[in-house]
């Protein structure tokens, strides 16, 4: 069978151009791009016509940092639902980070991971290992293993390396495996018992503050080990306008650093706390306007290479209580297009550079596939409606959980279809590709 | 206190001075409030202010029930919304509530549907507290506005000095904060008062003088090295209370520690109203349930 995507605009950020294309799909790959009109099909060839008119076609986005809770917290998510949330919000792979339970330190815990993601059999699922056994800092996993196994790269995510000594020794073990390593930045001496951000609006509410140097802190640090050693870093979830001005300056000088964001640090800030909403509860916490500010400007002089989602998933019994005692996160998978389509309109990016930071990007970091359309490659794509407007509805997250500041606001972009090796793992109700 | 207009807290304190008058009578009861339930929920420990409502509520003759964190079922694992539903079911007019957790009321104000009263949430708010300080001042001095107080000690961790700055500035005094720096909370200056660190420039010329208490559990060696060091840089003495303003009044939530965060012959000294303040404290706790029950149902106080 052949699938024909016709009438769509194809947006590649490996091109950096927006032109009207229709893809030819064979055997799960892209066999051609095709001006309109080229592809005529004859009459015994089977073909699913998907009618894209008025519509972008993007390469399939690409989440590097989600929770998927499995193994060990399955009430929250599991692989199955959080990939159902990632294919609903466009995402055709998504890299799981590994504070499970028990944490994704082992072969045995990698595969099971590839394994229920097999079961799922709707997205890419890659694990991300962790760094130190049981993300204690104190020995390193074994990252040859690992990568054997099937993780595309390291993180103590959430529990983050503390060890200055052990941070050094991972980046440099890593780079033998071409694994990259991730960190998670976050002083704990420092925001120990924090809950949001150290500011105004703490002062006010008398929660107790985390301060921004407590990630500026660590982001600092990250960078002068990748100056010691040579060797790369990936800078987890950036919030604050300190941060990004070292990791500007660190690229300037040639320091190789690559640093992501997520959508509520450049949609939200702090004052989003008041009335004690456990919703806008995460770290690093909202930071203030100026923060926001900043990471919009990082992201369009290109400091700051991915959007990535921080896909966090967690029950009302872990929100639905006092602010200081709820757990941090939010969910993210089925919100972050649609706040990165409001970059586009705000000016702050082009619609090419906010795919590469949801696609390209991340997978050229992770050496992954996807990230790009072209002929002999994966279909991996997604079909975006950028006008569509809706409200963001409790009951309408695919994922378990429905932790989201977002609930109650209007969006406007929205995935109509998700593909991956050819084979739709998302349609919309409001899409009708006529066959 | 952020949720109360400036005629609010005048019809409080104007209430609070007319059921004065009940606690010098002989018989300090009357009927007012006969029938009405009042639930006394204190998940953190409190003498004082927990008496001081249980006070009210009887001089009211509202009947009381109170519930602590060691015999409810809090200790068993049960969550605050739990606890807020059974308490509803009970069907209370008015739940008080004392919190380790900042912005617990709220939350507890959303589950149920009779009016809640933050008797101190955290290191957020005590507005009883700043409620019993301003009528207090207002007795003693006739007036609040263009009045000068000062906070002294931990400012950061202290929900009274929360409470008290947002009503001070209410009501048009001016409000200075003062003490180590690692007790002064990070944009001070956006509550709207002036920070001046040290207690003895801060005390020049002021009407008012507040002292918070030294929680000695709090600091773990990191605000301050020892509760030595504190009484001598940071206490209020004979000496510091000098620059004040002849008439200033001195003023303490209580429990003090005697000779940390204030001398002896200070706390029980001629400008000492702190034994004031308690027997106010009553007076505006039995104007809040007054004005609760009488009012409409759901009416909260934050
Ligand atoms: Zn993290």
């Amino acid at each position: 069978m052949i699938t024909w995507i016709k009438g769509g605009e194809l947006v590649d950020p490996r091109k950096g151009e927006k032109k009207k294309l229709d893809i030819v799909i064979k055997r799960g790959k892209i066999e051609g791009l095709l001006p309109p009109g080229e592809f005529n099909p004859t009459n015994d060839m089977d073909v699913k016509i998907i009618d894209a008119s008025g519509m972008i076609i993007t390469p399939g986005l690409i989440d590097m940092h989600v929770h998927f809770r499995e193994p060990g917290e399955e009430y929250k998510e599991t692989i199955a639902t959080g990939s159902q949330a990632a294919a609903t919000g466009g995402f055709t792979a998504v890299a799981c980070m590994p504070n499970t339970s028990p944490i994704n330190d082992s072969r045995s815990v990698t595969e099971f991971i590839l394994e229920r993601a097999r079961k799922a059999n709707l997205i890419r699922v890659y694990p991300v290992a962790a760094i130190s056994m049981g993300s204690r800092s104190e020995l390193l996993t074994e990252f040859g293993d690992l990568k054997q196994a099937g993780a595309v790269a390291v993180s103590d995510d959430g529990r983050p390396v503390t060890n200055s000594e052990l941070m050094r020794r991972a980046l440099e073990y890593a780079w033998f495996f071409n694994l990259p390593v991730i960190s998670h930045c976050q002083d704990f001496d420092l925001s120990n018992n924090g809950v949001m951000h150290e500011g105004a609006i703490s002062t006010q509410l008398g929660l107790q503050g985390i301060p921004a140097a407590s990630e500026e802190i660590m982001v600092a640090r990250e960078i002068l080990l990748a100056k010691l050693t040579g060797y790369p870093v990936h800078i987890a979830h950036v919030s604050t306008e300190g941060s990004v001005k070292f990791i500007r300056q660190a690229k300037e000088e040639g320091i190789p650093v690559t640093a992501e964001t997520a959508p509520h640090y450049f949609s939200l800030d702090h004052t989003a706390v008041i009335g004690f909403d456990t919703n806008a509860k995460m770290y690093p916490p909202l930071r203030e306007p100026k923060d926001a500010e900043a990471i919009k400007r990082g992201l369009s002089e290109g400091v700051i290479d991915v959007i990535a989602t921080d896909h966090a998933p967690h029950s009302e019994i872990e929100k639905d209580v006092e602010f200081d005692k709820a757990a941090f996160g939010i969910i993210g998978l089925e919100t972050a297009l649609p706040l990165t389509l409001a970059l586009v309109r705000e000016g702050v990016v082009d619609l090419s550079t906010a795919i590469a930071k949801l696609s390209y990007n991340p997978a050229s970091i992770l050496s992954i596939k996807g990230g790009t359309l072209e002929e002999g490659k994966e279909a991996d794509l997604t079909i975006i409606d950028l006008n569509n407007e809706y409200v963001i509805e409790k009951d309408s997250f695919k994922s378990k959980s429905h932790n989201s500041p977002f609930i109650g606001q209007k969006m406007k972009g929205k995935a109509m279809l998700t593909m991956v090796g050819g084979r739709i793992v998302w349609e919309s109700d409001e899409f009708n590709p006529r066959s | 206190m952020d949720q109360l207009s400036v005629s609010d807290i005048n019809l409080i304190l104007d209430t609070a001075d007319s059921l004065m008058e009940i606690s010098s009578r002989d018989i300090k009861k009357v009927p007012t409030l006969r029938g009405k339930s009042i639930v006394n929920f204190f998940y953190e420990p409190s003498t004082r202010t927990k008496a001081s409502f249980e006070m009210a509520a009887k001089r009211l003759s509202a009947d009381t029930l109170s519930l602590s964190a060691t015999d409810s079922s809090m200790v068993k694992g049960e969550t605050l919304i739990d606890t807020a539903r059974n308490l509803q079911a009970m069907n209370p007019d008015i739940i008080i509530i004392r919190h380790s957790s900042s912005g617990a009321p709220h939350l507890l104000a959303r589950y149920v549907d009779s009016g809640v009263i933050n008797a101190g949430d955290g290191t957020h708010e005590h507005p009883t507290q700043a409620l019993l300080d301003l009528f207090t001042i207002r007795k003693k001095k006739g007036r609040i506005k263009g009045l000068r107080v000062v906070i002294i000690g931990d400012i950061a961790h202290s929900r009274v000095a929360r409470s008290d700055i947002i009503g001070l500035r209410k009501m048009g005094a001016e409000v200075t904060i003062s003490g180590p720096p690692t007790m002064i909370p990070v944009d001070a200056e956006s509550l709207g008062v002036k920070v001046v660190l040290d207690p003895a420039k801060a005390l020049k010329n002021k009407d008012v003088i507040m002292m918070l208490r030294i929680q000695l559990e709090r600091q773990k060696g990191i605000l301050f090295p020892s509760l030595r060091e504190y009484s001598i840089f940071f206490g209020l003495n004979q000496d510091l209370i000098k620059v004040a303003k002849k008439d200033v009044i001195i003023m303490h939530p209580g429990p003090i520690n005697r000779g940390v965060e204030i001398t002896g012959d200070l706390a029980d000294g001629p400008f000492s109203v702190i034994l004031d303040q308690v027997s106010n404290g009553v007076a505006i706790r039995m104007a809040l349930l007054y004005l609760l029950i009488g009012g409409s149902k759901g009416d909260n106080l934050d």
